[in-house]
């Protein structure tokens, strides 16, 4: 059966969780476990046999990171791969819309439709399965996973009925307990969603007649008729009508929203290497550094054999890491040096930063509850006691020239030095859960704060 | 000549330190704190010498032994049953200081200086009072008792303890010594010397001021026992610079056992005190710590600021900082971060003290 997939990556204006990760590189893109985000996605699409095009959908600016990540992508996976740019945010249910002939050309049966901030096992055959025997050649499929009671608020939240899986009900974050079943942001639809798209779209152009907003922005930002959100405007519609599905899954999954849960994906895409690709993952080897549980080392990194690496630790391209240096639940980009004896736990270490000598960078882990199986990853509060407490330490990124905003391109130039440099931490001191903004150099310790 | 050392309290402001050790045991530079003022009275021709205590004297009692035979000293232990203050201990001692009718040196146990014992006896004998004491110059005289004394004579006019507004920038040293005469001023119950003695033979003109030269430090509580460790090894770079250590990875004042075995590529010092026995692994960064005997620092560790206590084991990639005070057999687990962590004996630290906090 011909299949497609679309990949949802945002644009500008979303995503502002994610900064300061996101001033310097689109979202999609930021590295999860050595390689971007979106790669994981695209991977496990490219394995479905029958996945003819893998289309990439978001309103960024096309710019050089995105287009050199597609070509490569294409040469990885050896499946076409294209960018489709929507004039403007359209919510996850108007872009598929407006670019619904392309997503359907060469006879595609049915498509699946992955939000790009999630991090997941993508069960993708497991529900064209689940659909062969559920509902009909017409149903539409969610990924569901099981949250608990207090944190289910914070998503999607499905009923659905316990033998046919039919989703009965459906709510985006009510504020009272609905269900604990959410929604994955992980969707199988046949052409027919665009039927049910295409009713969205007449009412709100009804609407908007009636209503007019005469181009004042109403509170959710709503100008267009075009804006159509799959969750709130068309599942909670479907549900009940026999044509919604429900496939829960207990396989990892995690949001990723936030620079805290972007380590909390790397430890789940590095355990998943070590059962599925184990080749990826650093071994321990004689005159190499420890290996601690799983950990990514980029095949251009320089690492002393004193040092201690792990869990949960990927290094990225030229990174150097000198003696003695441990670290651990962290992330550290393209470039960075990290001098002797440093200490680095739960922190992201931007592109080409420094750390010196016996310095000690600690974020504080921002897990779900480990006794708790349902516990889904908390979106973190920043503020506390009335103070902006960041808890991921961060070391901002260098040498990219943001462009101002509102969707203008970011240029990216990575191999060329900017005379302010990346972020410097002095040595001997020690950086607590703050968030470090690029190019700043440090001159001593810091604790809980945001440092521009 | 004989001294009295007011060991007395129980050494509460240098916990978790003293919850093991008497106070005048626990080792200051490489030596017990009571020890360098033994050595420095007997060298001042001091034959006897009594210390009035009221807690842990079996501890001290045997040390005291120890020492009795090493430097040829006659020492006396004064049991106060119940505290009896800053002068009363005199005159529980009553009888054993006024054998044989000379002067006689009093002096409080945290007091580190340059000792001046020959000097004061001389300084004594010049002048027709009762009593002299020591005094040094400080910033903040208002955590003492001040002296306001005449400039050349050096008899004193008033003694204000804790003064709130400022009177003078000489405050009393803590070290004396007295005629024994003074003894009949002092009845045998909890008298505080530096209100209700010294106010009175000052307004008598029996109180006499000596300067001390050199430097002065109360290490009664660990913030201030740091800062005096950092005077003493300067003076002792100044008058014995062969005792310091030197070598790679040396910086500054950086006094150490020689048992103690440091690892490679470390940087020690400035002001450090490493004790007997103690290991510190390799890629270690210290700067002003003492830490003392048997202690193990593991590898890649950065202590700043920090008493590390005998026996006591911190991990690898470990920091600590702002007067960080392990007592005896604490154990620090591999990459915490303690910041004025105060941790009683025989803990075991899993997780890292990111603010100032006591660890029972």
């Amino acid at each position: 059966m011909p299949l497609k997939a679309v990949i949802l990556i945002g644009g500008p204006q979303k995503g502002t969780r994610f900064r300061p990760l996101s001033f310097e590189v689109p979202k999609p893109l930021f590295p999860v476990a050595g390689v971007p985000m979106v790669q994981h996605h695209i991977e496990a699409c490219a394995k479905v046999p029958g996945m003819k095009e893998i289309l990439l959908m978001g309103f960024y600016q096309p710019h050089e990171a995105l287009s050199r990540f597609l070509v490569s992508a294409q040469q990885e996976f050896k499946i076409p791969i294209r960018y489709l740019q929507e004039y403007a945010a359209l919510g996850t249910g108007g872009g598929i819309y407006h670019f619904r002939d392309q997503i359907l050309s060469g006879g595609a049966e049915a498509f699946f439709v992955l939000n790009a901030d999630v991090c997941s096992e993508f069960p993708l055959q497991e529900m064209l399965a689940f659909r062969q025997q559920h509902g009909d050649a017409h149903s539409f499929v969610i990924l569901g996973t099981t949250a608990n009671r207090t944190q289910a608020l914070n998503y999607g939240c499905i009923v659905a009925n316990a033998d046919t899986q039919e989703v009965q009900h459906y709510v985006e974050k009510p504020s009272t307990f609905v269900s604990e079943i959410i929604n994955c942001g992980i969707y199988l639809f046949t052409p027919a969603i665009f039927q049910h798209i295409g009713e969205v779209f007449q009412r709100n152009q009804q609407e908007l007649v009636l209503y007019p907003y005469r181009g004042e922005e109403s509170s959710n930002g709503w100008q267009r008729a075009e804006v159509i959100r799959l969750e709130q405007d068309v599942f909670t519609a479907l549900a009940g009508r026999g044509k919604l599905y429900v496939y829960k899954t207990d396989g990892f999954w995690s949001q990723i929203k936030s620079a805290g849960s972007a380590i909390y994906a790397s430890r789940l895409y590095l355990n998943q290497y070590s059962k599925s690709h184990p080749e990826r993952l650093a071994q321990n080897k004689p005159g190499g550094p420890v290996i601690r549980g799983n950990v990514y080392i980029h095949p251009t990194a320089s690492i002393d054999s004193t040092a201690v690496l792990g869990p949960n630790v990927s290094i990225g391209e030229g990174v150097t890491v000198g003696a003695g240096v441990r670290v651990r639940e962290s992330i550290v980009l393209h470039g960075a040096s990290l001098h002797d004896h440093t200490c680095v736990l739960n922190t992201i270490v931007g592109w080409d930063s420094t750390i010196g000598r016996w310095a000690r960078v600690e974020g504080t882990p921002s897990d779900p509850n480990p006794n708790d199986p349902y516990a889904k990853i908390d979106s973190e509060t920043l503020f506390r006691d009335g103070r902006l407490t960041p808890s991921i330490t961060i070391l901002g990124m260098s040498h990219l020239h943001p462009a101002p905003h509102s969707g203008a391109s970011l240029r990216l130039t990575p191999h060329a030095l900017s005379a302010g440099c990346s972020v410097t931490i002095p040595a001997e001191v020690v950086i607590l859960n703050s968030i470090v903004l690029p190019h700043k150099e440090l001159s001593r310790s810091y604790k809980n704060q945001i440092i521009l | 000549m004989k001294a009295l050392i007011l060991v007395g309290g129980f050494g509460t402001r240098l916990r978790p330190l003293t919850l093991s050790r008497p106070k005048p045991l626990v080792e200051f530079c490489n030596k017990a704190v009571l020890l360098h003022q033994l050595e420095a009275l007997r060298q001042a021709g001091v034959t006897h010498v009594v210390l009035a205590v009221s807690y842990m004297s079996e501890a001290l009692g045997a040390a005291m032994r120890e020492q009795e035979q090493r430097l040829g000293i006659r020492i006396s232990l004064s049991h106060e049953k119940e505290p009896l203050g800053t002068a009363g201990p005199l005159a529980l001692a009553r009888d054993l200081l006024a054998e044989g009718g000379e002067p006689f040196f009093v002096l409080n146990s945290d007091v580190i200086c340059e000792f001046p014992f020959a000097v004061l006896a001389q300084f004594h004998r010049h002048h027709s009072g009762e009593g002299s004491l020591v005094v040094t110059r400080v910033e903040e005289p208002a955590k003492y008792g001040v002296v306001v004394s005449e400039p050349d004579t050096g008899r004193i006019c008033r003694f204000v303890e804790k003064p709130r507004v400022f009177v003078s920038n000489k405050i009393n040293a803590g070290l004396y010594i007295f005629s024994p005469g003074i003894l009949q001023r002092i009845q045998l119950r909890p008298t505080s010397i530096e209100k209700e003695i010294f106010p009175a033979m000052a307004q008598e003109g029996q109180l006499y001021a000596m300067e001390l030269q050199g430097f002065w430090m109360d290490i009664g509580q660990p913030k201030d026992f740091l800062t005096g460790m950092c005077m003493y090894l300067q003076a002792l770079r100044a008058q014995h610079p062969e005792k310091l250590h030197s070598g790679p990875g040396v910086v500054g004042n950086v006094l150490v056992d020689p048992s103690a075995k440091i690892g490679a590529n470390c940087v020690i010092g400035p002001n450090v005190t490493i004790g007997a026995g103690v290991v510190v692994e390799d890629g270690v960064r210290i700067k002003r710590c003492t830490v003392l005997e048997g202690a193990r620092i593991r590898s890649h560790s950065w202590l700043e600021s920090c008493i590390i206590g005998w026996s006591c084991s911190v991990g690898q990639w470990v920091r600590m900082e702002n007067v960080t005070v392990l007592g005896e057999d604490v154990i620090v687990n591999d990459e915490l971060y303690l910041n004025g962590a105060n941790v009683l004996p025989h803990k075991s630290i899993s997780e890292s003290v990111p603010e100032p906090r006591i660890i029972m």
